[in-house]
């Protein structure tokens, strides 16, 4: 199965993940040759397999919903590229879902 | 080694040769105080870590002050198993008093609020903590290589990788520039390191230790666990680690039992099970005589051995680079420029996600992004990943049924020794099949300890022992007896 360079602009448009010209044409082959190794798992039949998302036999663990305390603003904030009055600074969310200009 | 990659002269056995147990009748008996202890470590760091690069960041200041700690509260007689003992932690658990990376551009300098729940146990008992040490970025590789800022060399012979991703842990353990570490495993990242750096790695079973603090790579596989010079170094360790928390709802409510008191030193009454699967072309001739002459060796020690099959093995490997990179795929979108971490301004905020996360993560961690986001993505979704978690069901089941007729798996840790340094850069499948005889015990979640079993060329060959879920304590047991009755413990390298 050869990837395409449209399968992989598509991807790193949904991953969010800028890459030059050429990481795309390197990970275009690379990708395609790693899924030709992972093709092996088309030998087997799973039709009638239930899936393993993990291996606990835990399900819907809950904590007590008792009020703890936090950790402090500034600390949270501490990392924070930036900020604004004690919030993170994001950009307008709006304004990103204009559509993509061609690249 | 050859003369030209040896680091320089050993001096007379000395505090960094010792093992913890060693340390601790030490400073029990006042003979040496944790102060000495710590600062015979920072030497050695400073000595040897231009060379070897274990270390991302030395914590010379909070170690020789946990040092002044440790000795009074050692005079008050009040000390713990690990108590002024050295620790060195893999740079991906979080310390809030140094900086947390990751070996990721994305997170120079990042600060962490607060300890993972393994730092502030270990904290609370009074160990040591030397620095946080060199991984591949995110802990994705097999060799340390893809750390974005050095590349951890093996001490057995520096132009040799140290394994990976714990690598930096691995090596400063095998140096003797740490006495313990901490690492993480998701798919062969503790074992394969010890094994190329000739240290006992343990992988626990899923949920018997906390990741609360381990920034997540693949959350259905990660878990943290102990590098050591000798198996009951490592026991101890885990014994300090392991147990339910209620930060990590993963960690299981499973009672953590004294591993140390299994330790018999015969194996009389133990099933040991020997795969046919685990041999693979490309195996080194070295590495699978050393692993037949121990698995004779468990066999003198009174072990009865019994062949089985694992016949999804072949599958093991192809299924975990469907599932690891799609968690992690989901894991790092939380590295965006907000939060935290570095942030390359665009003119939109999608541009600002796609600049700073295309400039701050290397080419491994895009790599996998890339593989996760499409095995996740619509059309491709049950074809990949559902496919994925199917076959890990028939691999979870091979273990069931062969654990039904024997106690402990043997395999080799790594099909090869430590390769050297850029020899699988260029492939990434190459790198990939470091981990072939690793990965099948994190997807069924179950423990696995790699021990020395012997040289090849001047260079450690790895034994590795699996377990059923929660057994730690019977390949703990194995791991022992045959390390005593062997050699290879006491062997280091020339530094």
């Amino acid at each position: 199965m050869a990837l395409t360079s449209g399968d992989i602009r598509h991807v790193a448009e949904l991953a969010r993940l800028g890459l030059s010209p050429e990481e795309r044409e390197r990970l275009r082959e690379q990708l395609t040759s790693i899924f030709e190794h992972i093709a092996v798992l088309d030998r087997l039949d799973t039709s009638a397999i239930s899936p393993t998302a993990q291996v606990n036999s835990l399900t819907n663990v809950l904590r007590d919903d008792k009020i703890r305390e936090s950790l402090p603003r500034e600390l949270v904030l501490g990392n924070t590229p930036a900020q604004t009055d004690g919030f993170f600074d994001v950009q307008a969310v709006l304004a990103s879902n204009t559509p993509e200009e061609p690249r | 080694m050859s003369e030209a990659s040896s680091v320089g002269a050993e001096a007379a056995p000395g505090l960094t040769d010792l093992t913890a147990v060693q340390l601790r009748k030490l400073l029990d008996a006042r003979e040496v105080s944790a102060t000495e202890i710590t600062s015979a470590h920072l030497d050695r760091i400073h000595r040897l870590d231009g060379i070897l690069h274990c270390y991302i960041e030395v914590m010379i200041d909070v170690a020789l002050q946990q040092a002044a700690v440790a000795d009074r509260r050692i005079a008050a007689g009040n000390a713990a198993p690990l108590t002024g003992v050295p620790v060195a932690l893999k740079d991906i658990l979080c310390t809030n008093d140094a900086p947390t990376t990751a070996a990721s551009n994305i997170l120079r300098g990042y600060r962490s609020p607060y300890d993972a729940t393994v730092v502030e146990r270990l904290r609370n008992e009074g160990a040591i903590f030397l620095g946080k040490t060199n991984t591949d970025e995110f802990a994705m590789g097999s060799s340390t290589e893809n750390s974005a800022y050095f590349t951890t060399r093996n001490p057995w012979d520096i132009d040799r990788v140290p394994g990976g991703s714990s690598g930096g842990s691995a090596a400063a353990v095998g140096a003797g520039e740490a006495t313990l570490a901490l690492g993480s495993d998701t798919g062969g990242s503790i074992r394969q390191p010890a094994g190329f750096c000739g240290v006992v790695g343990l992988k626990p079973t899923y949920g018997r230790v906390s990741r609360y603090g381990l920034i997540a790579f693949a959350s259905s596989l990660d878990q943290i666990g102990p590098f050591a010079r000798t198996v009951e170094d490592a026991a101890i360790l885990l014994g300090a680690i392991a147990g339910h928390d209620p930060f990590d709802s993963t960690s299981v409510h499973e009672p953590v039992p004294d591993f140390l008191a299994s330790f018999t030193g015969d194996l009389r009454g133990i099933k040991i099970g020997v795969a046919r699967e685990y041999s693979v072309e490309g195996m080194e001739p070295g590495v699978q005589l050393a692993v037949d002459t121990a698995v004779q060796r468990l066999v003198d020690l009174g072990a009865q051995l019994v062949t089985v099959s694992l016949p999804h093995t072949e599958y093991a490997l192809a299924t975990y680079y469907i599932t690891a990179p799609a968690e992690a795929s989901a894991n790092l979108a939380r590295f965006d420029g907000v939060k935290y971490g570095l942030r390359v301004e665009g003119e939109t905020l999608r541009e600002t996600y796609e600049r700073t996360r295309g400039e701050g993560f290397g080419s491994e961690v895009k790599r996998r992004i890339m593989l996760g986001t499409y095995a996740l993505s619509s059309g491709y979704y049950d074809a990949f990943y559902v496919k994925a978690q199917k076959v890990r069901t028939l691999i979870k089941r091979d273990f069931e049924e062969v654990f039904a007729q024997v106690d402990a798996i043997v395999a080799p840790t790594s099909p090869t020794v430590a390769f050297p340094i850029g020899a699988r850069t260029d492939d990434p499948y190459q790198m990939y099949l470091a981990d072939v005889f690793t990965i099948p015990a994190n997807m069924a979640g179950i423990p696995a300890i790699a021990i020395p079993c012997g040289m090849v060329g001047g260079l450690p060959v790895s034994l590795q022992i699996i377990g059923k879920p929660f057994d730690e304590a019977t390949i703990l047991r194995v791991a022992d007896a045959y390390e005593r009755s062997e050699p290879w413990v006491g062997m280091r390298p020339t530094l």
